[in-house]
């Protein structure tokens, strides 16, 4: 069994690591500047030109990139390559107002599968095993980087993407899936349905599974190990940035070590823009060094975590972040899928039935998330019949499902009880314990 | 025949109702008729009541959501079948209920039956032709 996927790289001293590092951040400066205007711009206004990063120590000048900007520039704005040069566009979830796009060119998707096939390796994958990926196919990057990850590391795929766990069930057996790719969460919601069925572990064949695209808890993780029988991987990324593979931990599982021959972590006060030392959680930045469709330079992430130098006894060398522990926004993860709560004020506003007084109510029930959206009822929406609450839930629930992919509970409360607050008001509760 | 309904979102808490007809009794409102409609999350209260203008402001003023419906009333014998009675009847012509209860009349041997109907003026039409009555006629 092969224990790195590209030893060299994987296990390179660190000066040397600097080196390319430095290299490619230069060139990839070059590229942003001369091929987005946004970043000429920016630059120009902060005073730096290309030729004055020179290393990665030279980084902090570089002025951020954020979500927004994707945003401002939805949908192409931000592409450093003409559209001959773009193989894939892959987009965050959201309505037109929070859409992000990305691009990727033919060697952006191969660098992204390198980084996948990575990941896959550390997790005890070879060409003998037979990758299930029960992540999202389409949009979504999940289904299809780690589908390009197997693909490249020699594996045999299993695209079963999301969906009819029965199905999967039966895959899991008689097409003797040994990795299993998908969210934590769906991995203990299909250990609950192998259990309903009465199938043991015995007829079953994975030996380890590579879980992201949501936060999750160690707990989560000794729990799915033990029932599921098998070792449990954390893989970590953001489609902004490539998608899943950014980073992904070792056997050792501490920590998610990070593809820094293709990505630069920083972690900073999310305030003061500080670095942090290791050890302590900031906001997670990342500086793309190797991307030629969308090379974003110090894209603010808002995820929360710490990284550390130390070396990891897997013999990698590449920095290790922590398991992202939260948010420095307001955006939910639910199932995988991102979710602001503007999109679901706005999904409630356009149904014409609801005032804009709502309380996201989001909690794990047997290990899936869940969304109740308590709204208040109002002269406006007030019907004398059950059956008219019954039909204006699921019409809000339909729209939640085709605007934001997500499933929601509609409950209905007196007016006047849910908190009105001064300024920003408070509208998610989250009961999920992290 | 038809008369007014006044319709409450009572949301399921416990002590909810109780506040809400406590509130309905410290304005000496006299309730003569009422169902509740439940669901998991929520109830529907209704009543009926002697002056349901006044009863709606009143109400609504306390902070309740409030609305008038129009009902109709049908007094039927109160014996074995004299419901079956007037819902067969309006079974005959296709019109459909929304929902109904019913309560026993002062008088005896009578009892009344409140009904939402869609198909409002056809069904006081039918009920009438057939010889029924509603409240306070």
């Amino acid at each position: 069994m092969r224990k790195y996927f590209n030893e060299d790289i994987e296990t390179a001293p660190r000066n040397q690591l600097f080196s390319l590092q430095s290299y490619r951040l230069s060139k990839t400066v070059y590229h942003a500047y001369n091929n987005v205007e946004v970043y000429r711009r920016r630059m120009d206004e902060a005073g730096v030109k290309p030729e004055d990063i020179k290393t990665v120590n030279d980084l902090r000048r570089l002025p951020f990139t954020y979500k927004q900007d994707l945003r401002d520039n939805y949908p192409y704005g931000m592409f450093a390559v003409p559209p001959s040069q773009l193989t894939r566009i892959h987009a965050s979830s959201g309505t037109t107002g929070k859409q992000t796009v990305v691009g990727y060119t033919a060697h952006d998707i191969d660098v992204w599968a390198t980084c996948a096939a990575r990941a896959l390796v550390a997790a005890g994958a070879d060409e003998n095993d037979f990758v299930h990926v029960s992540y999202g196919y389409g949009l979504f990057t999940g289904g299809l980087g780690l589908h390009d990850g197997a693909a490249k590391m020699g594996a045999t795929v299993i695209p079963a993407s999301t969906g009819n766990t029965q199905r999967q069930i039966t895959m899991l057996q008689d097409f003797k899936s040994t990795i299993l790719c998908c969210t934590p969460s769906y991995a203990l919601y299909l250990a609950d349905a192998l259990k309903q069925n009465g199938i043991g572990l015995d007829k079953i064949h994975l030996k380890a599974g590579l879980f992201g695209a949501e936060p999750w808890t160690p707990a989560m993780r000794s729990e799915i190990e033990s029932r599921l029988g098998i070792k449990a991987h954390d893989i970590y990324g953001l489609s902004e940035i490539s998608g899943p593979g950014v980073a992904f931990d070792c056997e050792c599982q501490n920590g998610l070590h990070v593809n820094e021959d293709h990505f630069i972590i920083e972690i900073i006060d999310p305030i003061t823009c500080e670095p942090m030392p290791d050890g302590v959680d900031g906001e997670v930045v990342f500086t793309c060094i190797t991307k030629e469709a969308l090379p974003l330079i110090r894209y603010r992430t808002h995820d929360i975590a710490s990284i550390t130098h130390e070396k990891c006894a897997c013999g990698r060398t590449f920095v290790r972040m922590s398991k992202p522990c939260g948010r420095s926004d307001d955006m939910l993860i639910i199932r995988g899928v991102n979710v602001f709560p503007s999109q679901i004020e706005s999904v409630l506003l356009q149904s014409g039935y609801v005032e804009p007084q709502y309380l996201i109510i989001v909690d794990r029930v047997n290990n899936l998330d869940t969304m109740e959206i308590q709204v208040e009822v109002s002269d406006k929406n007030f019907t004398d019949q059950v059956r008219g609450f019954e039909e204006m839930a699921a019409k809000i629930q339909a729209s939640m499902q085709s605007v934001l992919g997500i499933a929601a509970k509609i409950t209905f409360v007196e007016p006047n009880t849910i908190a009105r607050s001064e300024g920003k008001a408070k509208h998610v509760i989250d009961k999920r314990k992290m | 025949m038809i008369i007014k309904q006044i319709s409450i979102f009572v949301e399921n808490k416990p002590g909810r109702l109780a506040e809400i007809t406590e509130i309905i009794a410290k304005n000496n409102i006299n309730i003569r008729a009422l169902s509740v409609a439940d669901t998991t999350h929520f109830g529907i209260l209704r009543i009926i009541v002697d002056n349901p203008e006044e009863v709606e402001r009143v109400l609504r003023d306390a902070g309740l959501t409030v609305s008038i419906t129009s009902v109709i009333t049908a007094c039927i014998h109160d014996r074995p079948g004299g419901l079956a009675e007037v819902l067969k009847l309006l079974s005959t012509r296709d019109i459909q209920i929304e929902y109904m209860y019913a309560f026993i009349a002062k008088s005896e041997n009578e009892a009344y039956v409140v009904m939402r109907i869609e198909a409002e003026d056809a069904a006081v039409k039918l009920l009438h032709d057939n010889g029924f009555t509603g409240m306070n006629e």
